[in-house]
């Protein structure tokens, strides 16, 4: 039995709120849609060598593209490599104010650092051409070869002034966790540019996806990816990166966001115990998680009772300025701006701020753009 | 100057006026040659002539302030190593019907099979003779060769008989999740022989214990740990474990507990998705933990509320999941009336305290 979506979601219903999709991923129209944008040496690389990251994500996937199966744009293109279907069935379709691109294609899990940087570029000019200067509603992660601080620093130097580009786009799974100094160069030129780093689900640093070994299954990547978002929250704060770059923002997405209450809590406790191993923490380890880190909401947590959304939320009250909105577009799990709140009494302005006011604040988006 | 928090002493304990089983009492071998008289000629030659003196992996170092509370280690050993003070300071003091012991000794980190199979062997027969034969309020958790799964079940088929063994030791940072068909023969001869897989804290695969690769603190390592459980428990739900060994029951040792609601809702609604991947799971993931697995009750990592202790609580869904436990000799509480969260129901103190274990161990009025 082949089971399947009950609705198509290409015809958006505009919700009462003004939307901003924190997490829209843009496609490459074909595999050689970057040549223009690269040396002519890595041209030939790309085409004799291509791609190497690091391998082991062998398990199989559920769907081609990780698409939904109504994102292939009628006119034949991949699904999300179409500006004007995505503006159809994305930003027209749900009214939206604004959109944050997230763009995959893996130039920072590149072994080959030199490659790494030259694929990073290609992929911001190609952005900025075909998707951030033809439609005002989009922005942009800056893509940077993050494993590697001066090719990094070189990438935000040379895209920083480009004000479509938002924050910084990292993926989750790293060479090394991303509170170590290895990274701080980064941080530094970030901090300095008022840059957040985002980091998405996904990645490849070498390791298997779990603490344990290499699962076999795709819903185990899928559910267990909250898992490395964890060690990264653990990493940043424990190794004193907040202290060294108090401006710093944490933007984590795709990553759900139920574990995080717990996780301060058991921070806490730990560092209440061990605290003479990190004296480079002034505070407790929750409150940098609640000045620091900002999370997208999709996949929503959905407690089998609405209303233990809100205890949790409680849990962590610092959650509700946090939250972003986030559809996932195209993916298959994607989360509609009209059903991805949970049904129940929610707190006055909650739905405002995590549909749009958060993002709008944290990226400092004007009050109306295009779509309203 | 001290600017940190040394562990305080033992607590003391409480008569909570009712038994109680304390899932979580961790011994340690005091020394290579407290293991001799279990060990053939060969390896009590190969460790007095030799640079290798058994194990020297630990999840817990022996300075940590959440390693040992003052007060717990005995003169002539490490803290658990001495059977008199887990009696006075764990079975006496808290009024303990039955104590099940996890002994700290990372027989897994010994990469050559044979020795681990020895030491392992070793290690359970010393349990037997020393600990368990000289207390009837002793339980146990033997410890296998976990790098070759095939000698780990042999292991597990030579002791796993005995009354005091109550569970086989699976440490949470494993060289591959515990749900993947290369840990069957492991689960095949737990099941054969009615005893529990305990996924316990530590481990020392020689794999990195994050995603992103080898943190740098311990302390780090300490709050990671709780990830690995999840891991864990994503393979063996996916892979169908519960269904290929349906009398197979698991506890899960020293890895908190507060994170399940959370990790429920994220399971169950992308199991939903992806379920044609896995068709033999056949209920929502969170069932089959509520069913069968249970939870020892430390660390807490909760605050002391207890509208939130009760909120998640409900999110459980079950009041059956926890089991009480000291974890002695580490710190995480200082006083007795820590040990257990605030704000408990006469009902839910009652079957944390006992019949949660009792019943899933078979203990006491239990009794299979």
């Amino acid at each position: 039995m082949v089971l399947m979506a009950e609705r198509s979601d290409t015809e958006g219903r505009p919700t009462q709120y003004a939307v901003i999709d924190c997490d829209i991923h843009p496609n490459l129209a074909t595999p050689d849609a970057l040549d223009k944008y690269l040396d002519p040496r890595w041209v030939q690389y790309r085409k004799t060598i291509g791609g190497r990251g690091f391998s082991g994500s062998y398990y199989p996937r559920a769907f081609p593209n990780a698409a939904r199966h109504d994102s292939w744009p009628p006119n034949g293109m991949p699904p999300s490599s179409d500006l004007n279907f995505m503006r159809y069935q994305l930003l027209d379709a749900w009214n939206m104010d604004f959109g944050v691109l997230q763009p995959l294609l893996g130039s920072g899990g590149q072994r080959n650092l030199e490659w790494a940087a030259a694929h990073a570029a290609a992929v911001n000019d190609w952005q900025i051409e075909t998707w951030l200067d033809p439609e005002p509603r989009l922005r942009s992660g800056l893509v940077v070869p993050y494993e590697d601080g001066d090719l990094t620093v070189k990438e935000i130097e040379r895209c920083h002034a480009h004000k479509s580009f938002v924050q910084l786009m990292l993926a989750i799974r790293t060479s090394e966790p991303l509170g170590r100094r290895k990274y701080w160069k980064m941080y530094e030129a970030a901090e300095a540019y008022g840059l957040p780093i985002g980091i998405h689900f996904g990645g490849q640093g070498g390791y298997p996806i779990s603490g344990t070994g290499w699962p076999s299954m795709y819903l185990e990547d899928h559910a267990g990816m909250s898992t490395a978002f964890q060690a990264q929250v653990i990493s940043y704060i424990t190794e004193g990166v907040f202290e060294q770059f108090p401006k710093l923002k944490i933007v984590l997405i795709e990553g759900g966001f139920a574990w995080v209450p717990v996780l301060g809590w058991r921070l806490d406790a730990a560092w209440k115990k061990l605290k003479f191993e990190v004296p480079h923490l002034k505070r407790k380890p929750s409150e940098y998680l609640a000045e620091h880190f900002w999370l997208t909401t999709q996949p929503m947590e959905e407690p089998p009772i609405a209303n233990q959304f809100l205890e949790m939320l409680d849990m962590a009250p610092w959650l509700q300025d946090k939250l972003m909105f986030a559809t996932d577009y195209p993916h298959w799990d994607f989360d509609a701006p009209d059903e991805a709140l949970p049904k129940t009494k929610l707190p006055a302005g909650f739905a405002e701020a995590v549909m749009a006011e958060n993002a709008r604040a944290l990226y400092k988006l004007p009050v109306t753009a295009g779509g309203k | 100057m001290t600017v940190y928090p040394v562990a305080p002493q033992v607590p003391g304990g409480l008569n909570f006026g009712q038994p109680v089983i304390d899932t979580d009492i961790h011994c340690a071998v005091p020394s290579p040659r407290a293991l001799f008289p279990y060990l053939t000629d060969q390896w009590r030659e190969y460790i007095t002539t030799s640079a290798f003196k058994g194990p020297n992996d630990t999840p817990y170092p022996g300075g940590a302030a959440t390693s040992a509370l003052a007060g717990t280690k005995p003169e002539d050993g490490p803290p658990g190593s001495s059977l008199k003070l887990i009696q006075e300071q764990v079975l006496d003091a808290w009024n303990v019907e039955i104590g099940i012991l996890n002994p700290s000794y990372s027989v897994d980190s010994i990469s050559a099979p044979d020795t681990a199979a020895a030491m392992a062997a070793a290690v359970n027969d010393w349990l037997i003779n020393d600990w368990l034969a000289k207390d009837s309020r002793l339980r146990a958790t033997m410890v296998i060769p976990t790098r070759v799964p095939e000698m780990a079940a042999a292991e597990i088929d030579r002791v796993g008989d005995h009354p005091g063994i109550v569970q086989v030791m699976l440490p949470a940072v494993a060289q591959s999740p515990y749900g993947q068909r290369r840990w069957w023969p492991v689960f095949e001869a737990i099941e054969r022989h009615n005893l529990v897989a305990s996924l316990q804290f530590g481990g020392a695969s020689g794999f990195p214990m994050t995603p992103a690769g080898w943190p740098s603190h311990y302390v780090e390592e300490y709050v990671d740990m709780a990830a690995l459980f999840q891991s864990h428990l994503l393979s063996i739900i996916s892979e169908g474990v519960l269904d290929k060994f349906p009398a197979l029951r698991l506890s899960m040792i020293e890895s908190g507990w507060s994170w399940l609601p959370g990790f429920f809702w994220r399971f169950d609604k992308v199991w939903k998705g992806l379920r044609r991947e896995t068709p033999w799971v056949r209920e929502l993931p969170s069932e089959y933990i509520k069913d069968r697995m249970r939870f020892s009750l430390q660390p807490l990592d909760l605050p002391d509320d207890p509208v939130i202790v009760q909120q998640i609580f409900e999110q459980l869904d079950s009041d059956s999941l926890l089991m009480f436990s000291t974890d002695y000799p580490h710190w995480h509480f200082d006083t007795p009336e820590g040990a257990l969260p605030v704000g408990l129901t006469d009902a839910q103190r009652s079957r944390i305290l006992y019949d949660n274990a009792a019943s899933f161990y078979g203990f006491g009025r239990y009794a299979r």
